[in-house]
C-alpha cells in the first residue's frame, strides 16, 4: 500500500523521456511526496500517543516480566523467566486459566444463544418492543461496580432479595450462600456476567436482524420454508458476520474479565472466582511484586494477542476480506 | 458478556496512579529548607486526616501552633489514606520525604529509616517523650533509637454483646482459649452465631492467626520469624491449629466466606444489629458498628484475646498499632518543636476529646467518656507487650501471604503447616 505513496523509479529524471513529459512526472512526484507528508503529518499525533500510551507500557510489562522488581526505582534483579515458571507452577493461577475457559464455554453455550433468543423474539412485531429492548439493554449501561454491589445485596446469604423471594415461593432449598460459596460462585457471578452483557449482545443481533432484507423471508416463506427453517436457512447465515464479532468480544471479555469480580468477591472465597487480571491486580498493587504481575499481564496479552490473531485469521477472514479490498480500492 | 474498555479502564487506573507518583515526586521537589528572607520557616505536615472533625481539629491546632511561634508557618498537605501510602512510596524512591509525615511504624518506617530519609529522634525528644503510655511508642522504635511520636495508638481484641452472652449463660468474658471455644458452643447451643467474619477482607482472620501466634509461640515470635525468614517454629503451627480448632466448631455467621467488613450486611453490621455475639476487631469497632448497624449502646462489651494454656504469651499483650509523625532527615527544628507540641497534654486532650483517639499522653485519659474505650485504653496501659499489625511490620507481599494463607485455613484449604510453610517461602523470596 505505501509503494503507491514512493515516488516511481522507472519515471526518475534518469531516463530517456522527453523533458515535457519528466516534467510532469516530476510534478506529480512532488505532489505525491507531499501527500505523503501531510498524511504523515496527521498521523504522528496519533501515533505519538499510541506509542507513549500503549506500546511503551507493553513493552515496559514485557521488560519487568524478567525482573524481581517491587515497582519503584529501576528493575535490576534480572531472574530471567523465572516469573514465567512460577506463574505456571502457582495452582491459583493455573485456576485462573481454568475459570477463564469455563466462563468462555459457559458465555458461547448459554449466554449468547440466550441474546440472540431474545433479539430474534424482539425482532418480531409485538407491543412494548421499545420498552423491553431498553430493559434488556440498561444492564450494560451500569457500571461494573454497580452491578457488583447490587448483587452483592441481592445474593447476600440468608438475607438477600434472592433467599427472601426463593423463600416466598416455596424454594428455600435453591438459597444458598452465592457468592460465599466456594462451589456456587462461579454460578453466581455467571448469571450475574449474563444479566449484565447479554443485552449488549442482543443489541448486536438486532442491528444485524434489521440490516436482514425483508424480501429474503418473503422469498423463503414463498419456497415454503417455515419458521424454523427461515431462521436456520435465512437469518443465521446473514448474521454470520455479527455472531463472529460478537463470540469475539465475549471471549477478549472473558480473558480480562476484572471489575465485577473485585467488587463482588475480590476473587474469594479462596480465589474460587479469582481471574487473571484480578490476581495480576493482586500481586502488582496490593504485594507490590510487579516483576511478577508483570509476568502475569504478558500471558494475559498473550492469550488475547494469539486468540485474536488465530480468530481474525480464521474465523472473521471472511469479514475482513472485503473490508481489505474496498481499502486497496481506495487507494488508487 | 465481555467488556472490550475493561483492559483499557484497568490501564487508565494504572496509568492514573502512575501519573499520581509523578506529582508526588514532583511536588516535592524545591523549597528544601523552607527557610525564607523574612527568617519565617515554612514546615510541610502531610498527614491523612482528610475526615471531619479531625481535620477542622488538625487544622486548629496548625493555628494554634502558628501562633505560639510566630516565626512558623505550617503548611499542611492531607491526602487519602491509600493515596498517601502510594505517594509516600514514591517519595521513599525519589529519597525526599516531607517535613513533617504520618507514619504508621514498623516495617514501612524501617525502609526510610535504612534509606537515611528519617531524622533519628531519640535525642531530641527524650525530655518530653519519656511520659507517653509506653505501647503507643513502640512502632517507631527501631534499632532502639525513636523515629516517630505517636498520636494514637488501639488494639485489637473481642467487642461482644453482653445480651446475647447472658442469654448463653456465660457469666464473664472468658480468659483463656478453652474457655473461649466453650462460650462458641454454649452460644451456639443457645442458637446464637457467636462470631462475625468478613471472609472476603482476609486482614479480619489473619487477627485470629495473629493472636493465636502471640499467645502460643510468644509476643517476640512473629517478629523473629520475620527476621529470620522461617515462620515454621512449632509454636506458630499451633496457632494455626488452635484456629482450625475453632473454625471446626462452625462459630461464624452464614457466608462469612463471602462477607465484606463495613457492607451492610458485612462483618460489623451483624454485630451491631445484634444478630452475632462477637466479633475480633480494633478500637474503632464501635463506630463502625453504629454506622453500619443499629450499635449495640450499653449491651457493647470488650474484653482481650484470651490466654490459651501451655502457651509462652499472656493476655497482657497486645496487637495493635496507631498513628504517629515522624520528620525527614535534616527537618527544621521548628518541626521537632511541632512534633512536642503535638504530644502535649493540652493538645492530646483536645485531640481525645473531639477526634476519639486514644491517649498517648497518660494525662490525657480523663477526657474518655466512653466505657469501651477506657476499657480499651486500660488494657494497653498495663500491656506487657506489643506487636505491630502485620501489615505495617511486614512487607506488603508477606503480609498479604499471612492473609490469604489463614484466609484458606479458615476455608479449609491450607493445613496449619501448609499456611507457615507458604508464608515462609513468601519472607525467603522477600530478601
Amino acid at each position: 500500500m505505501t509503494s503507491t505513496f514512493l515516488p516511481d523509479k522507472r519515471t526518475g529524471p534518469d531516463t530517456d523521456r522527453p523533458p515535457p513529459a519528466a516534467d510532469a512526472v516530476r510534478g506529480r512526484a512532488r505532489r505525491r511526496a507531499l501527500n505523503w507528508l501531510t498524511a504523515v503529518s496527521f498521523q504522528v499525533p496519533a501515533l505519538v500517543l499510541f506509542g507513549v500510551l500503549v506500546l511503551l507500557p507493553i513493552l515496559f510489562a514485557l521488560y519487568a516480566a524478567f525482573f524481581r522488581w517491587g515497582g519503584f526505582g529501576r528493575p535490576s534483579d534480572y531472574i530471567g523467566v523465572d516469573n514465567f515458571t512460577r506463574l505456571f507452577d502457582d495452582p491459583v493461577f493455573l485456576g485462573d486459566l481454568w475459570r477463564c475457559l469455563v466462563l468462555v464455554v459457559l458465555s458461547l453455550a448459554l449466554q449468547l444463544p440466550f441474546a440472540l433468543a431474545m433479539a430474534v423474539a424482539l425482532n418480531q412485531r409485538m407491543r412494548g418492543r421499545a420498552v423491553y429492548r431498553m430493559l434488556f439493554f440498561a444492564p450494560y449501561v451500569l457500571s461494573e461496580a454497580i452491578t457488583g454491589v447490587l448483587f452483592s445485596m441481592i445474593f447476600a446469604p440468608g438475607d438477600g432479595l434472592a433467599d427472601h423471594v426463593l423463600g416466598g415461593i416455596g424454594l428455600d432449598g435453591l438459597g444458598g450462600e452465592w457468592f460465599a460459596d466456594p462451589d456456587m460462585v462461579m454460578a453466581t457471578l455467571f448469571l450475574v456476567m449474563t444479566w449484565k452483557y447479554f443485552g449488549f449482545h442482543m443489541m448486536l443481533y438486532l442491528a444485524g436482524l434489521q440490516s436482514i432484507p425483508r424480501e429474503l423471508h418473503e422469498a423463503a416463506l414463498i419456497d415454503g420454508a417455515g419458521p424454523w427453517q427461515r431462521v436456520r436457512n435465512v437469518t443465521l447465515p446473514l448474521l454470520a458476520p455479527t455472531l463472529r464479532i460478537s463470540v469475539f468480544l465475549s471471549v477478549i471479555g472473558a480473558i480480562q474479565l476484572f471489575d465485577l469480580v473485585w467488587v463482588v468477591t475480590a476473587g474469594g472465597p479462596d480465589h474460587h472466582s479469582e481471574t487473571m487480571a484480578v490476581t495480576m491486580f493482586q500481586f502488582g498493587f496490593k504485594r507490590y511484586q510487579v516483576g511478577y504481575a508483570s509476568a502475569i499481564s504478558v500471558v494475559m496479552f498473550g492469550i488475547s494477542l494469539v486468540f485474536a490473531l488465530a480468530y481474525q485469521r480464521f474465523v472473521l477472514r471472511r469479514d475482513l476480506e472485503g473490508a481489505t479490498t474496498t481499502m486497496r480500492g481506495g487507494v488508487k | 458478556m465481555g467488556d472490550p474498555a475493561l483492559s483499557r479502564r484497568g490501564f487508565l487506573a494504572a496509568s492514573a496512579a502512575a501519573g499520581l507518583s509523578m506529582t508526588a515526586l514532583s511536588g516535592c521537589g524545591g523549597d528544601s529548607d523552607g527557610g525564607s528572607s523574612d527568617g519565617t520557616t515554612t514546615i510541610e505536615w502531610w498527614n491523612i486526616s482528610t475526615t471531619q472533625p479531625t481535620k477542622d481539629v488538625w487544622a486548629g491546632l496548625a493555628k494554634k501552633f502558628e501562633a505560639q511561634n510566630p516565626k512558623v508557618k505550617v503548611k499542611i498537605v492531607q491526602l487519602e489514606n491509600d493515596a498517601y501510602k502510594s505517594k509516600m512510596t514514591a517519595l521513599t524512591a525519589s529519597g525526599k520525604l516531607p517535613d513533617i509525615f504520618h507514619t504508621w511504624g514498623g516495617g514501612v518506617l524501617k525502609q526510610q529509616v535504612d534509606a537515611g530519609l528519617v531524622e533519628d529522634l531519640t535525642d531530641r525528644t527524650k525530655d518530653w517523650a519519656e511520659g507517653l503510655v509506653p505501647v503507643s511508642k513502640q512502632p517507631y522504635i527501631i534499632d532502639e533509637k525513636v523515629y516517630g511520636i505517636p498520636f494514637d495508638i488501639g488494639m485489637i481484641g473481642f467487642w461482644y454483646n453482653k445480651a446475647l452472652f447472658k442469654k448463653a449463660g456465660i457469666s464473664a468474658p472468658p480468659t483463656t482459649w478453652s474457655a473461649f471455644l466453650d462460650a462458641v458452643g454454649k452460644l451456639k447451643s443457645a442458637g446464637v452465631t457467636p462470631l462475625a467474619l468478613a471472609g472476603k477482607e482476609a486482614w479480619t482472620g489473619m487477627y485470629y492467626w495473629a493472636y493465636l501466634a502471640m499467645r502460643t509461640a510468644g509476643v517476640g515470635a512473629l517478629q523473629k520469624a520475620n527476621d529470620d525468614k522461617d515462620f515454621t517454629a512449632p509454636g506458630l503451627v499451633q496457632a494455626g491449629e488452635h484456629l482450625k480448632e475453632l473454625v471446626e466448631l462452625e462459630p461464624f455467621q452464614k457466608g462469612f466466606l463471602g462477607a465484606s467488613y463495613s457492607g451492610p450486611t458485612g462483618q460489623s453490621a451483624t454485630v451491631g444489629n445484634g444478630k452475632v455475639a462477637m466479633e475480633l476487631m480494633g478500637q474503632w469497632a464501635p463506630v463502625v458498628q453504629a454506622d453500619t448497624g443499629k450499635g449495640l449502646g450499653d449491651d457493647l462489651g470488650f474484653f482481650p484475646f484470651p490466654a490459651v494454656e501451655g502457651g509462652q504469651g499472656a493476655i497482657t499483650e497486645v496487637f495493635g498499632g496507631g498513628g504517629g509523625h515522624a520528620l525527614r532527615s535534616g527537618a527544621p527544628q521548628a518541626a521537632a518543636d511541632f512534633l512536642k507540641f503535638f504530644a502535649s497534654e493540652a493538645t492530646d486532650l483536645e485531640l481525645v476529646k473531639k477526634t476519639g483517639v486514644l491517649p498517648v499522653v497518660p494525662a490525657a485519659e480523663s477526657a474518655i467518656a466512653d466505657p469501651n474505650i477506657k476499657a480499651v485504653q486500660k488494657e494497653l496501659t498495663a500491656a506487657t507487650g506489643f506487636q505491630l499489625y502485620l501489615d505495617q511490620a511486614y512487607a506488603p507481599a508477606l503480609g498479604q501471604e499471612v492473609n490469604d494463607s489463614v484466609a484458606a485455613l479458615i476455608a479449609g484449604s491450607k493445613s496449619p503447616e501448609q499456611v507457615t510453610e507458604s508464608i515462609t517461602d513468601v519472607a525467603k523470596e522477600e530478601q
